[in-house]
């Protein structure tokens, strides 16, 4: 393990602040650390009945008739549901019957482990022994499991009304293909044609899962006046609201969503699958109800990203200049539509700055649990096969792939080749920043190798609010309702100190259910920071307008001679007319009642803040008897606009290099034909422990963002879209082969090594 | 999971007596690192009663004996083993099985006999047991009887112990002048791990030259894998890499593997060539040293 001091971040916004860009203890750090923090499992009530679910052996059946008698007649069972106990309406769309399938197949199973019916008992083991009680009677069909095979005319259908959309229109084919769309940028032929040197290759990579420690859990209680309420582990209480509510067919208003802390999600964690199961179970029993995955429920059920064939030729001149992009992108989606097959080919060529771009992507259903976000979804896929490509192409063009990447980077208005212009942004800066590091030129020893990439995560914005209670003794309650995963109630807090001039630890943040503060989007798409944190610093913009109000009505001036400064109201005029913000806090009740400050804004849409660019350079060894690859030092380099919380930017930066790293060389649902899948434990599922990782060094470049008030990108996600190209351009470094397909595990590096000697 | 039973014997006789009356009711727990994980994955419906084998004195003795050798209760946990400085300068490869068995949490209750009784293919201490020519001492219904430990398993998950009784304890021969033994297993990780191969090695070298030795393989048939050609073939060669090269072709040659997600035959068979001659070779440096 190397340990290497952290090179210095580079600060390219030159604004002070006093809070903002300092490292204080997280608010919600004692309860972690003391175990005392409640999650998904934790929650308990009187009355509490706890539910299993009985899943699908058969990757793909029909069902024919399911008899849950002999459940319903054991012991301590009070409620067994099915698909049945789903409200199907006469005209119910396609989208809403997938989402209620997925929770409950109806007609067909899509996936092994697909959830076809449930028991709430009054202990887990009875529920689990009436799971075993319950008969289903299947038609077992053939699996399909790759998007190149599902794809095939020959190949078993999944959904007999599933017709392709092709170009924007619908057709009348039915087939697994969803939808077939493309972005087209400049004429490609002639940028082929103008080409010197091509390279062309086809890649794959697996499902992965994002390996949340903390397995899906929910408790519903259904109450007898028909309001449900929800505790649940969840990245989002309103959207695990409005899908749980979509699902049962009920009104908003009827569902409350109390979110417990959550230990990860990555993405995994923005859909539902075992609230609605939890609420069918409580409204017939009449009790609370908790359910709580087990680890392999969570492989099986839940969803993963998806696996991908990805095609890539590139074309440019001597000189390094491309002339030509064109990408093809397969996406396995799962048992219903929907991969993150057009974020993979929003972000693809993202970096670059290219005439004639052909971008063609296709969202296609196998018989796997139905993809899921994860982690800067679609992004890291496609940028294994485009910087694999670009790293090959320096080679043939015998240039430094850091100096090719320079030569063609994205800037402000360059054209992304999905239509939106690039707003301010940092790609060059941050190639920049991995050239200039002086891991980049240290010396590799005996079986080592070093490769780079880049990586583009586009951010999103959307809806969040934030309400802000001036307490008497000059704290603030800040009340959101971002869950948080990533130590966002620090940075949310601190960007609301800022602006009202008080220490971060004099604000007391409390993320809340969706009764108790207005609609706030998920904690996805790297938004929270950004779009929550925004909504503080508006809601602390309103405090400070009403307490400079106060003021003038206390000193009897106008309000507009007074300003806020450093925490200090004074009057611009009169030196001697100041009260700092907690004597003014504690004056208020008795001079016309206590400040509430608000703020529900929309942040933006895709692409908010202009997205965030991040580089890795990665250093391999891979043992030239086993093939082992180890990764013996790894940098990350990634534009945070601005960073609020200097620590949880690294450590995200940390995060999205070891999910990388485990998604590079181990991680991958190893599938048997039968369409189950062999590994659902941690052991042979392999993620990377703490010994399979070296220090991850981390550089935060700073590139303001020209929306956000402090200049803040999300930084969750871009951090985890170089890793696996980097590895793969690191292994190729050190064999000489280059490694289309992930994972590049030890079998694979040593099955290629025979096949160049041919044997 | 179903009710279960403990039962917490303080004699041998009374655990057999226990284990004999219950029929296949019954289990022995050790540091229940195995039995506990799939009695809760449902693999084990039949059983009710977890006898305790560790309030039993015999098989908490450690001792250490330059002429007789090591008796090593089948249930004393990996820590005391490798804690324990008798053993730790006498039988370093029972070191390497016992602090790489787990992590350290398992490692606090994790037993060898348990390792050797759950009899998994993957069984990380039993190729080095093997090779250091362990025997195991079992008490049953009717009598004591001893089995060598290339004996020992007969099947994925079964050995010879039968109905009622127990494992007491494994006796170790004591190590003669020059003699080294090793134990090296490949994970795709560097921890908390599964074996795709292994190997264990013992060997007892003469002027630079082998003049016995016993190897061992896991995770690449059905049983641990003793392969005495091996030894026969490479007494009395020096030990040297053409001799290493030799063992390892020959390691390959033996193992039986299969193809599973944790690597293919030929990546096994490959696997035993590199690991042997590895394994080996730190045996050899460690008898030098001896
Ligand atoms: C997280 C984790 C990591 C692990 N890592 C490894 C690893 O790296 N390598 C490895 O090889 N294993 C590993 N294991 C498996 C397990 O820890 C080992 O096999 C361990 O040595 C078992 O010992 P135990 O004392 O806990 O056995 P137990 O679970 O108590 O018993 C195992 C089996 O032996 C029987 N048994 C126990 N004692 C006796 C006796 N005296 N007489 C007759 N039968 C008996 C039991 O009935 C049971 O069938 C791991 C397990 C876990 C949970």
């Amino acid at each position: 393990m190397t340990t290497t001091d952290y090179e210095r971040n580079i600060v390219l916004s030159n604004v002070e602040y006093n809070v903002v860009g300092t490292r204080p203890v997280r608010p919600d750090g004692a309860d972690k650390v003391t175990g005392r923090a409640l999650y998904g499992a934790d929650f308990d009530t009187s009355g509490l009945l706890h539910g299993k679910v009985l899943r699908s052996p058969h990757a793909h059946a029909r069902i024919r008739s399911i008899d849950t008698s002999k459940a319903e007649a054991l012991q301590g069972v009070l409620a067994v549901v099915t698909g049945k106990d789903m409200p199907h309406e006469a005209d119910e769309s396609d989208g809403t019957k997938y989402s209620r399938d997925n929770i409950l197949a109806s007609d067909k199973v899509l996936y092994k482990g697909h959830a076809v019916a449930a028991v709430a008992a009054t202990n887990p083991h009875v529920a689990e022994e009436a799971i075993g009680l319950i008969e289903v009677d299947y038609e077992v069909l053939k699996p399909v499991l790759t998007a190149p095979e599902a794809m095939k005319d020959s190949a078993p259908i999944l959904h007999e009304g599933l017709k392709t959309e092709e170009l924007g229109e619908k057709t009348d084919k039915v087939s697994n293909i969803a939808n077939h769309f493309q972005h087209v940028k400049g004429d490609i032929a002639k940028g082929f044609a103008d080409a010197d040197v091509v390279v062309e290759r086809e890649y794959n990579t697996v499902t992965v899962h994002q390996g949340y420690i903390e397995p899906h859990g929910a408790t519903a209680l259904w109450n007898t006046d028909g309001r449900l309420h929800i505790w649940c582990s969840t990245q989002g209480a309103f959207t695990a609201r409005d899908a749980t509510a979509g699902i049962l067919g009920v009104p908003v208003s009827q569902v409350r969503v109390t979110p417990m802390e959550i230990g990860g999600g990555f993405g995994g964690k923005i859909p539902v699958y075992v609230e609605p199961i939890a609420a069918l179970l409580s409204k017939k029993s009449g009790h609370a109800v908790k359910v709580v995955m087990s680890r392999a429920e969570v492989f099986e059920s839940t969803g993963p990203t998806s696996g991908s064939n990805i095609r890539i030729k590139v074309g440019a001149k001597n000189d390094g200049t491309i002339t030509a992009l064109q990408g093809y992108l397969a996406f396995e989606a799962g048992g219903y539509p929907g991969s993150p097959v057009n974020a993979g080919a929003i972000c693809i060529f993202a970096a670059y700055d290219v005439d004639n771009v052909l971008i063609d992507g296709y969202d296609v259903v196998v018989n796997k649990p139905k993809s899921a976000p994860y982690r800067a979804p679609g992004a890291p896929n496609a940028a294994f096969a485009c910087e694999q490509a670009i790293d090959e192409l320096a080679g043939k063009l015998g240039m430094d792939p850091i100096d090719l990447r320079l030569k063609n980077a994205a800037v402000e208005g360059t054209r992304r080749p999905d239509g939106p212009a690039f707003p301010r942004i940092g790609c060059v800066e941050v190639l920049e920043a991995m050239k200039n590091h002086p891991h980049y030129s240290a010396p590799l020893g005996p079986n080592q190798g070093r490769g780079v990439a880049i990586g583009y995560w586009f951010n999103i914005g959307f809806q969040s609010s934030v309400n802000i209670n001036v307490n008497s003794d000059g704290t603030i309650s800040l009340i959101e309702g971002s869950t948080d995963i990533g130590g966002t109630r620090a940075s949310i807090s601190m960007q609301a100190a800022e602006v009202l001039g008080i220490p971060m630890e004099d604000v007391r943040p409390s993320v809340v259910d969706t009764d108790s503060i207005g609609f706030t989007a998920v904690t996805g798409g790297s938004r929270t920071t950004f779009a929550t944190g925004w909504a503080a610093y508006e809601a602390a913009q309103d405090v400070a307008r009403q307490m400079i109000e106060r003021a003038a009505t206390i000193w009897d001036v106008d309000k507009d001679g007074i300003e806020l400064k450093n925490g200090v109201f004074q009057s611009k005029a009169d030196p001697e007319l100041k009260m700092t913000f907690k004597e003014l806090s504690g004056q208020l009740l008795d001079t016309g009642g206590t400040v509430v400050g608000r703020a529900s804004m929309n942040a933006g849409g895709l692409g908010a803040g202009g997205g965030s660019f991040a580089g890795n350079i990665v250093d391999v060894e891979v043992d030239p008897d086993t093939g082992k690859t180890l990764v013996t030092r790894m940098t990350a380099i990634q534009d945070a606009g601005k960073a609020i919380h200097p620590s949880y930017v690294e450590g995200q930066m940390q995060g999205g290099s070891v999910q990388g790293i485990g998604w590079a060389l181990n991680e991958e649902y190893y599938m048997r034909d039968d369409g189950s899948m062999a590994n659902t434990s941690l052991l042979d599922y392999r993620m990377p422990t703490s010994l399979d990782i070296p220090m991850i060094d981390t550089v935060i470049v700073e590139v303001a963002s020209a929306e956000h008030p402090y200049g803040v990108r999300g930084v969750g996600e871009a951090n985890i879209v170089p890793p696996t190209p980097a590895i793969a351009n690191a292994v190729h470094s050190a064999i000489g082969i280059r490694m289309a397909n992930l994972p590049i595990n030890s079998v694979a590096i040593m099955e290629a090594k025979w096949k160049q000697q041919g044997n | 999971m179903h009710w279960i039973d403990y039962a917490s014997p303080h004699s041998v006789r009374e655990a057999v007596d226990l284990l004999n009356e219950a029929g296949g009711s019954a289990r022995p727990m050790a540091g229940g690192t195995d039995v506990l994980v799939q009695l809760r994955a449902n693999a084990l419906p039949d059983v009710n009663l977890l006898v305790d084998m560790k309030n039993i004195p015999e098989l908490n003795e450690m001792t250490m004996d330059p002429e007789v050798g090591l008796t090593l209760g089948a249930a004393v946990p990996c820590y005391k083993i490798y804690g324990n400085k008798a053993i730790e300068h006498a039988f370093p490869g029972l070191i390497d099985c016992a602090s790489l068995i787990g992590g350290t949490q398992i490692q606090g209750r994790a037993s060898l006999g348990g390792n050797l009784c759950n009899a998994a293919p993957s069984g990380d201490s039993i190729p080095v047991m093997i090779a250091l020519g362990g025997v195991a001492r079992i008490s049953g219904p009717s009598g004591d009887r001893e089995v060598p430990l290339e004996d020992f398993c007969t099947g994925v998950r079964r050995t010879v112990i039968q109905q009622g009784e127990i494992l007491v304890s494994l006796h170790f021969p004591a190590p003669v002048a020059n003699q080294g033994a090793n134990y090296m297993r490949f994970i795709p990780r560097n921890e908390m791990d599964i074996a795709v191969a292994g190997v264990g090695c013992s060997v007892v070298l003469d002027n630079g030259n082998i003049k016995s030795a016993r190897v061992a393989l896991s995770s690449v048939a059905p049983t641990p894998l003793y392969v005495k050609e091996i030894g026969d073939a490479i007494a009395g060669k020096p030990a040297n890499e053409e001799t290493l090269k030799l063992a390892g072709q020959m390691a390959k040659d033996a193992a039986k593997p299969i193809t599973d997600m944790r690597g293919t035959i030929e990546y096994r068979k490959h696997l035993c060539d590199v690991l042997t001659r590895r394994s080996l070779q730190i045996a050899i440096d460690r008898a030098k040293e001896s």
